[in-house]
């Protein structure tokens, strides 16, 4: 079901390029007729709610009738293109493609290769450039992929890393534990993707080496907590309690009974960041917690803030409102969501609250969101003044209180 | 005379041929949204030799295939945390391909693992394709596979999300291309413009998970939308959103309701028939009710005067549908997450196993006819159109046809 038959003909000239690295390469400047410049103009502008669609429709039919020469400005204007404006140019890109190849003409390999090599394009853009080459000379691509164990392209980086994944496997089987061993970790080291980093992780733990898994995801371990605020009928997601107002780590407000409660410590062992309030709550029902952490960077930086949670919850970066979200217990996944966030040089706050139901099946016990910063490929991003992990404690579990 | 029978023969022979002269599949199913289509002659004796042509897929789909003239279209979703979204376009009399687009998502694509991301079904107005995702991202091409629109929910309405992910089928009514995107967080339906994708209206919907289609009940004074949801169904005209009527009984969130004219059967303890209200304000008419029959995950379907329900433990029921009396029963080789499908004697159901069975239900008694066995995983429901069976498994699109 491949869009077209794989061609021989790709030249030595992008093994070259590779062997010269991306460094040398000076990204070649597609030039465009007037119209297609304006059609590439006119998707830019799609925006929310269907903007821009009218005149994206008869843009992306001029785009796509064009010839191979529009390739390269087509993978060009992907870069900083906006998720939607990107999708429409992959889309023309790949028509003109699939049309080239059926009429036998060739394609650009080269421009596309170069692209491809050229770091500072878009990991979209790059992405497609990889799999046109895949697709025309699938050797040549396979000998490029082990090059990008550290691409900014967390798809590149994605099929290096389990390149390295499935020989270390291989060493493994062999009984080649010390070998198999220093690929998983090189693996790990490069990895990016959750399922990836899990396999890793269990593979190296088999082979008796430890893994600081929280660090490498760089989430978020040390808090302090406070609860149970009331959330009774489902009304404190939208009710504003004290920490909300502002955070006063050394002041005590009545709890949802009337009781004194005052912010405690929570050190996060779990492998991956799992923040659990029924660790020092207990197994409440209708309750509001919040958790609270500082953390300093050395600069300013544009981030990630990413959460996995299947309780309602809302987090505020720096005092202000970055998300709210009021599902429960429809499933929880790391990097569930992700919000893009400003750090600032110096020290940065993160507050996160988080509502538990009243449902009382079995899967609706969790109260509980793992949180972790990084950059857009998924790198952590470890503050200056981050503490070890914390080891881990064995659980002690507490009946669910009424 | 003499040059006037092969003549005719050759007319013959065209019409036959023409696939235009075949209904269509347009939407989930088909063209009445109740699972008949009048006119088809699928198979009846289901085989292997049944098997016209199947397409390899590069990933998972609950979606049902849509056929439009000479186009089969089928999504799909693939690639790590199913962010590549697929729209495939074969040729209907051979297989072929005829286009694919492809898309990365700009939504949410965690989903509970049965089912997957590209879950809802396609739409077709017989002119333009409009397929739409778990992760919101909802595309028009034109049958020729040009991208004419598209929209990202998610990026619009950043709450509109279900974390064990969205399975609604937009349907056509009228000019609008209506949505049902709702969930526990932030709820809507909205009538879109076929030709540009722009809201026409909006309106919220009950803040909880729900996962039925919009059905249209179609009279000669009106359209009427119904939207179905835990607490009932509302109808709404497709033009404006404007409500119609409201049945506040409450209703399932899985199987979604069939419509005949301007009746409409509910997943609503067990089923609940009501008439559409001519005047708007007006509550519905409840024509009957009967608690036994309790559809599964599989939506009911309705054929002249019968209403078919197939229950979660994988047995048929047929009943009058004019007054919900039973006529019989009969078990099935389930489990099932797709709906059954009829053009008139016989129903057609694919179970998880990838098993089809073929059931006549013009008879006094149901009785199961053939089976066929494609042993792939089929989680969607099957579309009719001329001669032919489309259905597609986890990783196949099939055409059944006579051999």
């Amino acid at each position: 079901m491949k869009a077209f038959r794989p061609t021989s003909f790709f030249s030595t000239s992008l093994i070259a390029l590779l062997i010269l690295g991306s460094h040398s390469i000076t990204q070649l400047k597609a030039a465009l007729p007037a119209d297609l410049q304006k059609s590439i103009t006119a998707i830019n502008a799609v925006g929310l709610e269907g903007k821009g669609n009218v005149q994206a429709g008869p843009a992306w039919k001029l785009l796509s009738g064009a010839d191979s020469s529009a390739i390269l400005p087509l993978l060009q204007a992907m870069n900083g293109a906006s998720p939607m404006a990107s999708n429409w140019f992959r889309s023309a890109l790949e028509t003109i493609v699939t049309r080239e190849i059926k009429s036998g003409k060739a394609l650009p390999l080269n421009n596309i290769g170069d692209f491809l090599l050229n770091n500072s394009n878009g990991p979209q853009g790059r992405r497609l450039a990889y799999e046109l080459i895949s697709q025309a000379d699938p050797d040549t691509a396979a000998k490029l992929i082990p090059g990008m164990l550290n691409d900014p392209s967390p798809q590149l980086r994605r099929d290096a890393v389990q390149g390295l994944i499935t020989q270390a496997a291989e060493l493994k089987t062999a009984k080649k534990d010390s070998a198999a061993g220093l690929l998983y970790r090189q693996a790990l080291n490069n990895a990016r993707d959750a399922d990836q980093i899990k396999k890793i992780a269990k593979q190296l733990k088999s082979l008796g080496k430890q893994v600081d898994l929280p660090r490498h995801f760089g989430f978020l371990t040390h808090w302090k907590v406070i609860a149970p605020f009331d959330n009774t009928g489902r009304e404190g997601f939208a009710a504003v309690f004290p920490p909300e107002k502002k955070v006063k780590l050394d002041t005590k407000y009545p709890d949802k009974n009337g009781k004194e409660i005052g912010w405690q410590d929570l050190a996060v062992s779990d492998d991956y960041g799992m923040l659990d309030l029924n660790q020092p709550f207990g197994l409440l029902k209708e309750v509001t917690g919040y958790a609270y952490t500082e953390m300093k960077f050395d600069s300013a930086r544009p981030a990630e803030l990413r959460i996995g949670c299947k309780n309602a919850w809302k987090i505020w970066f720096n005092g202000e409102l970055i998300f709210a979200r009021d599902e429960y217990h429809r499933g929880m996944e790391i990097d569930q969501y992700s919000l893009p966030i400003q750090l600032k040089k110096g020290t940065n706050t993160l507050l996160l609250k988080l509502c538990q139901n009243e449902q009382t099946q079995s899967w609706t016990v969790e109260w509980q969101a793992q949180v972790r910063i990084c950059d857009s490929t998924g790198t952590a991003i470890l503050a200056s003044d981050r503490l070890p992990t914390p080891q881990a404690k064995k659980a002690t579990r507490r009946q669910l209180k009424k | 005379m003499k040059s006037l029978f092969p003549l005719t023969a050759l007319c013959a022979t065209l019409f036959t041929a023409t696939p235009s002269a075949q209904a269509d599949w347009l939407q989930f199913r088909g063209p009445n949204g109740n699972g008949y289509i009048e006119g088809a002659q699928p198979p009846t004796q289901l085989s292997q030799k049944s098997i016209a042509w199947s397409a390899e897929l590069p990933g998972r789909g609950l979606a049902s295939p849509i056929v439009v003239g000479d186009n089969v279209i089928v999504t799909c979703a693939s690639g790590p945390n199913q962010k590549q979204l697929h729209v495939y376009s074969f040729d209907n009399q051979s297989g072929a391909l005829r286009w694919h687009r492809q898309f990365r998502a700009t939504g949410r694509t965690m989903t509970q693992s049965k089912t997957c991301v590209a879950a809802p079904s396609p739409a077709s107005d017989g002119k333009h394709i409009y397929a739409l995702f778990s992760s919101n991202d909802l595309y028009c091409f034109s049958l020729d596979g040009d991208l004419v629109w598209m929209r990202s929910l998610t990026l619009d309405y950043p709450n509109a999300s279900n974390s064990l992910g969205l399975a609604s089928s937009p349907i056509i009514a009228g000019d609008r291309l209506i949505v049902q995107i709702e969930n526990d967080s932030d709820s809507f339906a909205a009538g879109l413009n076929l030709k540009t994708g722009i809201n026409e209206w909006k309106i919220a919907r009950p803040k909880a998970a729900n996962w039925t289609s919009p059905v249209a009940l179609k009279s000669e004074q009106q359209i009427v939308v119904a939207l179905q949801s835990s607490k009932g169904v509302l109808g709404v005209l497709p033009a404006t959103g404007s409500e119609v009527w409201n049945f506040s009984k409450g209703a399932s969130t899985i199987p979604s309701a069939a419509a005949a004219g301007d009746q409409l059967y509910i997943p609503s303890n067990g089923i609940t028939a009501i008439q559409s209200s001519k005047l708007t304000g007006e509550d519905p008419k409840k024509l009957w009710n009967e608690s036994q029959q309790r559809p599964g995950t599989a939506s009911p379907l309705i054929v002249g005067d019968k209403i078919l329900v197939i229950n979660g433990a994988g047995v048929l029921t047929c009943a009058d549908r004019n007054s919900g009396e039973r006529l019989w029963r009969l078990r099935l080789k389930g489990p099932f997450s797709g709906s059954p499908v009829s053009p008139g004697n016989n129903l057609f159901i694919f179970n998880e196993q990838g098993v089809g069975q073929c059931i006549e239900i013009g008879a006094k008694e149901g009785k199961v006819i053939s089976e066929v066995d494609l042993k792939e995983t089929i989680l969607g429901t099957a579309a009719l159109s001329g001669s032919a069976i489309y259905v597609r498994s986890d990783s196949h699109l099939w055409k059944l046809a006579q051999p």
